[in-house]
C-alpha cells in the first residue's frame, strides 16, 4: 500500500542482511536442501557398503533421469506460482502415442498406425505440445486455476492413453528412442545425458534469457508484471506448453527405458517431479529457485529412493519415510518464503 | 440539533492518534433521534474515524462517550451492534462468492430449533426486504456477479433494516446512479421520521445539503462548523472545509492558479467515447504532447478503471482509443506499452517486485529494447543506474532488492522503470498520495522535466493538490462522466471541488 508506512519506515533501519546469521537465513532455500542431500548421503554412505560405489552412482543417475526431464517443465510451471498435475499423464500419453505410431510385433494386439520413426516421434511431440496448449488455454482465456485445470487435463490424458492401448502392452518404439532411452555411450547411459542437457538448457533460459526473467517476475509478482506492460497470460501459457513438451518428452524416452508402454505406467512420476522441485527449495508461491535447486531436489530423492533400498528396511516403511521428508521439505519451503519476506519487507 | 430535543448521543473532547499523528483532536458531536446528520471534510479530515468510534471499530480514544445519558465503551463493533449502532463502511464489507441473501442475513441466518439455517425462510425474508427499497433481484444470485453499485445498496439495504437506532453511512453514493441516490434518500428519510438518527458522510455536498437537517464540517481533525442544512450553501461548506487562507497550511492551493493555454502541439492521446458497465459514461478526452492533463473525482468516481482502460487492463464496452492518430485496442497491458503507454498505479505493491533488485525493477519494462533473446545484465545495471542517479534514488545502489528502499525511493524505482526510453504517454495514478512534503516536490519535478522533454501525461488524483500542483488542464469526473473540463482560465481548490 501506499499509505502510511513510506513516512514511518526510512532507509536507514532497512539494512541489507549483514551478519552471517541473517544471510544464512535468507538463502535457507538454498541451503537447507543442500546440506538434506549431505546428511542423506552421508547416513547411506556409512550404512551399506554397496550404496557409495561408482556403480550405484550410475543407478542413482539412471534413476532420476526420467523424473528430472519431466521436473525441468515443471519448474517453469512452479515457478510462475502455478501447478501443473498432469504431467505424469501426459507422459504416458506421449509414450504410448510414439510406439502406437510404430509398426508393433504381430503378437501384439493392438490397431496401431504404423509410421516412419520421425513422423511418429513428431506426432507424439505434437500430441503432447496440443495437450500443452489446452492446458494454457484453460488457465489464460477461460480462467480456471491450474489446479484444477491439470487435474482434468491428467483424466484427459489417461482417457487418451487407454483408448489407445485398450489395456494392451506395445513394445516397440522408434529406433531412435529406443537408443536414447536404453542404451549407452562411453558408459554413460544416453537418458542420463538427454536428462542433463534439458536440465542445462532449462538452466540457460531460466537464468539467461528474457523469457526466463519474465517467469520470475510473473511469479514473484504476477499484478506488477502486468503493470510492467508484460504479456502475463502468454508467459503463463508458455510455461504450461513447455511442462508438457518436457513431460512428453520424458514419457517417450521412459516407455523406451522400460521397454514398454502401457497404461498408468508413469503413475509415481506426479508426485516424485514435484517433489524433486519443491524439496529443492524452489518455492511453491512462485518467483524463487530454479533448476539448480531442482538438481538438488533430484538427487535428494534419487539417493533416499535408492538409498532406502540398500539398507534393510521393511519396504512398506519406505513409502512413510518418503512421505515424511517431503512434508519436512514442505515445511521448509514455506518456511524459507516467510523468513525472505520478512527481510525483504 | 433540532430544538428541543435531547441527544441520545453525545461525544465530548474526542481524541485520537494513529502512531503519533492526531486524526481527532477534541471534537464534540452530539446526534439526536430521528435527525439525519451530514458531515464534511477532505480526506483525513478526521469525519471516518470518528464515526468508526462510534461504531466500536476504534476503541482506544480518549475523550467521553455518552449514550442515552450513560458514559458507555464499546470494545468492539460487536459491542455497539448490540446497542443499536450500525455502521455501512466505504470499502464495501460484502462476501462476493456468497449469495445475495445470505449476505442480508451475514452473522444472523434465521436457523430452526436444530440449528439447521433456514434456507428457504431467509431467501423469502431477504427478497422482501429488498423490494422495500426497490431492490428486485433474485436472493440466490451470487453477489459477487451483481454491478458494485447493486451491491454497494444490498449492503446499505441490510444496515437499514437491521433495527438499528443509529446508522451511519460513509459514502454511500460514490456508485450509485442519480434513481438510486433518490430511492436511498426517500428510504433515509422515512426511518428518520420513525425515529432512526441517521450520520451521513459524503463528498457530493449537494447529497448532503439535501437530505440532512445539521452539518457538521471537519477539517484537520478538529470540527469546525455546524449549521442548519437549510441555512447554508455550498459555497460556504466548501469554504469551512479547506479554510480561509490563513489558517490553510502551505500547499492548499486556496488561491487561484493560472492553467495555461493549449499548445498547437498534436493530440497524441485521443479518447472518445468510452464507457464501461456502470463505471464510465461517454468519456471523451485528448492529451497533447507536452501536456497535463489531469483528470479529477472522489473515490469511486470511474478514475481508476479509466486508467487501466489506457493500459489495456480492462477493455471498454464502447468507445475508441488513439494513440499519435492510429486507432488501438489494446488487448493487454504489453500492447499497450508497445504502443507508447507508460503506467504507475496507485499502490506500490502493484507495480513493484520488493523481492527483486532495484535494477530488474527498472528494467522489467525495457527488456525487449536493451536485450534480445538473451538478458545483458550490465547494461540492465547501467540503465538502472542512470535512472538511480537522475531521480536521486537513495541508496544510490541498483542491487539492493527493493524491499529495501524507503517508501518515497520505492515510487521514483516505480517512475524510473519507464523513463529510460520514454514513453508517448505516461499515466499516473494518485502519483503523490502518503508522500512527505519532499518526496512529493521530487516527483513534481519529476512529472514537470517529462512534461518538458514532450510527453503527454495523464494524472488521475481524489487529492485536488495533486491535481493542481500538476495538471496544464484538468477535466473533472463524477459518477463516470467528464462533467467540467477547467482550461486556460484561473481555478482554485474551491472551484474543483465545486466542479466535483
Amino acid at each position: 500500500m501506499v499509505t502510511g508506512d513510506s513516512a514511518t519506515v526510512s532507509a536507514t533501519d532497512r539494512k541489507q542482511p549483514r551478519t552471517i546469521a541473517a544471510m544464512l537465513r535468507s538463502q535457507m532455500r538454498n541451503i537447507a536442501p543442500f546440506l538434506t542431500l549431505i546428511f542423506l548421503t552421508g547416513f547411506f554412505a556409512i550404512a551399506s557398503p554397496s550404496f557409495a560405489t561408482l556403480d550405484n552412482v550410475g543407478n542413482i543417475l539412471t534413476q532420476v533421469s526420467v523424473t528430472g526431464i519431466i521436473a525441468v517443465g515443471l519448474t517453469f510451471v512452479i515457478l510462475c506460482a502455478e501447478i501443473d498435475l498432469s504431467v505424469a499423464s501426459i507422459a504416458n500419453v506421449t509414450g504410448i502415442a510414439v510406439a502406437y505410431f510404430t509398426q508393433q510385433e504381430t503378437y501384439v494386439n493392438i490397431a496401431n498406425i504404423p509410421v516412419p520413426g520421425w513422423a511418429a516421434i513428431l506426432l507424439a511431440l505434437a500430441l503432447c505440445a496440443m495437450l500443452g496448449v489446452v492446458n494454457a488455454l484453460g488457465l489464460t482465456i477461460i480462467g480456471i486455476p491450474s489446479f484444477i485445470m491439470t487435474l482434468a487435463m491428467m483424466q484427459i490424458a489417461a482417457g487418451i492413453s487407454a483408448l489407445l492401448v485398450r489395456g494392451q502392452i506395445a513394445y516397440k518404439v522408434p529406433d531412435i528412442v529406443a537408443t536414447f532411452g536404453s542404451s549407452a555411450i562411453g558408459g554413460i547411459p544416453w537418458i542420463v545425458i538427454v536428462a542433463a542437457l534439458m536440465l542445462l538448457a532449462g538452466h540457460i533460459v531460466l537464468g539467461y534469457t528474457r523469457f526466463g526473467r519474465y517467469v520470475y517476475m510473473v511469479g514473484g509478482n504476477r499484478e506488477a508484471a502486468e503493470y510492467s506492460g508484460l504479456n502475463v497470460n502468454l508467459i503463463l501459457g508458455s510455461v504450461m506448453v513447455i511442462s508438457a513438451i518436457c513431460s512428453g518428452i520424458g514419457g517417450m524416452l521412459g516407455v523406451a527405458h522400460f521397454g514398454s508402454a502401457q497404461q498408468n505406467e508413469f503413475d509415481t512420476y506426479l508426485l516424485d517431479s514435484i517433489a524433486a522441485v519443491v524439496v529443492g527449495g524452489t518455492s511453491l508461491f512462485g518467483g524463487r529457485g530454479g533448476i539448480g535447486n531442482t538438481i538438488v531436489g533430484l538427487f535428494v530423492l534419487g539417493v533416499l529412493n535408492n538409498g532406502l533400498d540398500h539398507v534393510n528396511i521393511d519396504s512398506f516403511l519406505k513409502i512413510l519415510i518418503r512421505g515424511l521428508i517431503l512434508l519436512a521439505a514442505l515445511v521448509i519451503n514455506v518456511y524459507a518464503q516467510r523468513l525472505r519476506a520478512r527481510v525483504a519487507e | 440539533m433540532p430544538q428541543g430535543r435531547s441527544p441520545i448521543l453525545e461525544l465530548h473532547q474526542i481524541t485520537k492518534a494513529f502512531g503519533g499523528v492526531e486524526a481527532l483532536r477534541g471534537v464534540d458531536f452530539a446526534l439526536s433521534a430521528g435527525e439525519i446528520h451530514g458531515l464534511v471534510g477532505e480526506n483525513g479530515a478526521g469525519k471516518s474515524t470518528l464515526m468508526k468510534i462510534i461504531a466500536g471499530v476504534h476503541a482506544e480514544f480518549s475523550g467521553r462517550f455518552v449514550l442515552d445519558g450513560r458514559e458507555t465503551r464499546f470494545r468492539s463493533v460487536r459491542d455497539a451492534l448490540a446497542a443499536g449502532i450500525a455502521m455501512v463502511h466505504q470499502e464495501l464489507s460484502v462476501v462476493p462468492d456468497l449469495s445475495v441473501a445470505e449476505n442480508v442475513f451475514l452473522g444472523a441466518q434465521p436457523t430452526s430449533r436444530l440449528g439447521f439455517v433456514q434456507w428457504r425462510r431467509m431467501a423469502r425474508e431477504a427478497g422482501e426486504q429488498l423490494r422495500r427499497f426497490g431492490i428486485d433481484v433474485d436472493p440466490l444470485a451470487r453477489l459477487g456477479d451483481l454491478p458494485i453499485g447493486l451491491q454497494q445498496l444490498i449492503e446499505i439495504a441490510r444496515v437499514l433494516s437491521s433495527g438499528a437506532r443509529i446508522i451511519i453511512l460513509d459514502e454511500p453514493t460514490s456508485a450509485l446512479s442519480p434513481p438510486e441516490v433518490e430511492r436511498l434518500f426517500a428510504t433515509l428519510r422515512r426511518l428518520r421520521d420513525a425515529g432512526t438518527s441517521i450520520v451521513f458522510i459524503s463528498h457530493f455536498i449537494e447529497d448532503i445539503l439535501r437530505v440532512s437537517d445539521e452539518v457538521t464540517v471537519f477539517r484537520n481533525g478538529r470540527k469546525v462548523a455546524e449549521t442548519e442544512a437549510a441555512t447554508t450553501t455550498k459555497a460556504a461548506l466548501i469554504e469551512a472545509m479547506i479554510g480561509s487562507g490563513r489558517e490553510a497550511l502551505e500547499e492548499t492551493y486556496t488561491d487561484a492558479i493560472r492553467l495555461p493555454s493549449s499548445g498547437d502541439q498534436p493530440a497524441v492521446l485521443k479518447v472518445s467515447g468510452v464507457s464501461l458497465a456502470r463505471s464510465l459514461r461517454d468519456v471523451s478526452f485528448d492529451v497533447r504532447a507536452g501536456e497535463v492533463l489531469g483528470i479529477y473525482g472522489f473515490m469511486g468516481c470511474g478514475q481508476s478503471e479509466l486508467a487501466r482502460i489506457l493500459f489495456g487492463k480492462l477493455r471498454p464496452d464502447h468507445g475508441t482509443l488513439a494513440v499519435g492518430g492510429n486507432r488501438k485496442n489494446f488487448r493487454s497491458t504489453a500492447d499497450a506499452r508497445r504502443a507508447g503507454i507508460a503506467f504507475v498505479p496507485e499502490s506500490r505493491r502493484a507495480m513493484l517486485f520488493h523481492q527483486e533488485p532495484v535494477y530488474k525493477n527498472i528494467s522489467i519494462s525495457i527488456l525487449d529494447r536493451i536485450s534480445s533473446l538473451f538478458l545483458k545484465p550490465s547494461r540492465e545495471r547501467a540503465v538502472a543506474a542512470r535512472q538511480v542517479e537522475q531521480l536521486q534514488i537513495r541508496p544510490p545502489t541498483v542491487e539492493l532488492d527493493l524491499g529495501m528502499l524507503s517508501g518515497g525511493n520505492q515510487q521514483k524505482v516505480g517512475l524510473a522503470k519507464w523513463l529510460s526510453y520514454p514513453p508517448r504517454v505516461l499515466v499516473l495514478c494518485e502519483p503523490t498520495r502518503g508522500m512527505d512534503v519532499g518526496a512529493k516536490n521530487d516527483v513534481i519535478h519529476i512529472v514537470r522535466d517529462l512534461r518538458a522533454r514532450g510527453l503527454a501525461i495523464v494524472v488521475l488524483s481524489t487529492e485536488p493538490e495533486t491535481v493542481l500542483s500538476l495538471a496544464d488542464r484538468i477535466i473533472v469526473l463524477k459518477r463516470g462522466a467528464v462533467v467540467h473540463e477547467f482550461a486556460d482560465q484561473t481555478i482554485s481548490k474551491d472551484r474543483l471541488l465545486e466542479a466535483a
